[in-house]
């Protein structure tokens, strides 16, 4: 039976992850609806939409065939290389050496580039319908990934790695349609360095059941796992900024 | 056809996006899973090794890239 180790943070990493993909596409569908209208906005990302279900519901019923190890090996992998992607630029931006996700920037980039775009204005606007199916698939289909490794690492996974993302995409479209701007107040690379972490947990759990591994404390490992991420990943900001302090300070008198 | 690349290359950028560090997670699995059952190793210690390979490989991009950029 699937415990509640596994429940609670299956529930926060689907919640989170696709809270932060949301926001993106919030971002860029904003921007298609204000510069080129609602109705293409809309068609665009509901086409989107009903793809990325038709995907799930094609997958879900294939995933449920495969032996539960060779799954948890394979998602595992899978879920080690995107957590932590996600937590090593989650950690070069907090530590200062690449730049942050800045939504609002990127709205009046989108604004601006959809403004020069042609195409008809009145009926359905091809360029808006283009523009947001586009932006909802590509982070849709990040969501569907995240609900289908977390969904996949044990029975009665998927329910709660769904219901983490629904409840996400609920929050995101509540506050865009209230607010109508992008969310830059949302703070995205916190999430991203949370969700990096409990992710990269999961799948490190998740490799090694599948490979066969004995884990001290079993699903009790998991906290563990998520602490340790959590701990050397803090130690890595400081560490970081430091060599790109000296860095800094070494090039600045070399060039005086 | 072009967004059709773009949401096939977007889907490859989800796993990688530097080379050398997806590289050495794979390269880490891979020793985990052919030379771990071949060593004497207590069976409590595995997943610990696995998981501290981890950390290693994380700590140690994180400190190539602040040294690059």
């Amino acid at each position: 039976m699937t415990s509640w180790t596994h429940i609670g943070p299956t529930v926060v990493a689907a919640f989170l992850a696709s809270l932060v993909e949301f926001v993106e596409a919030l971002t860029v569908v904003l921007a298609v609806g204000v510069v080129r209208g609602w109705r293409g906005a809309l068609v665009g990302s509901g086409a989107a939409t009903l793809t990325l279900l038709a995907i799930i519901a094609l997958l879900g019923p294939l995933l449920t065939r495969i032996p539960l190890d060779t799954i948890q090996l394979a998602v595992g992998v899978l879920l080690l290389l995107f957590g932590m992607r996600w937590l090593r630029k989650a950690i070069l931006r907090a530590s200062g050496i690449i730049a942050m996700h800045d939504e609002a920037s990127i709205f009046a980039e989108q604004e601006a580039a959809l403004r020069q775009m042609e195409g008809s204005r009145g009926g359905l606007d091809t360029v808006a319908v283009i523009a947001a199916f586009k932006i909802t698939m590509l982070e849709g289909i990040e969501v569907v990934f995240i609900v289908i490794a977390l969904g996949a690492g044990g029975k009665g996974l998927l329910i709660p790695a769904s219901l983490g993302a629904l409840a996400a995409l609920l929050v995101v479209v509540a506050v865009g349609a209230a607010v109508h701007r992008p969310l830059s107040r949302v703070p995205e690379n916190t999430l991203k360095f949370v969700v990096g972490v409990l992710l990269s947990a999961f799948g490190t759990f998740w490799v090694g059941e599948g490979l066969g591994l004995t884990w001290p404390g079993e699903d009790w490992s998991i906290p563990g796992l998520i602490a340790g991420f959590l701990v050397v990943a803090l130690i890595a900001v400081p560490i970081a900024r430091a060599i790109r302090a000296r860095r800094t300070g070494l090039m600045a008198r070399d060039a005086a | 056809m072009r967004w059709l690349k773009g949401i096939f290359g977007e889907l490859i950028g989800l796993f990688i996006e530097d080379g050398s560090f997806a590289v050495a997670i794979v390269v880490w699995l891979g020793l985990v899973w052919f030379v771990l059952p071949r060593v004497s190793l207590p069976p409590v210690l595995q997943g610990p090794v696995l998981f501290a390979g981890l950390l290693a490989i994380l700590l140690e991009s994180v400190l190539r890239a602040a040294r690059r950029r």
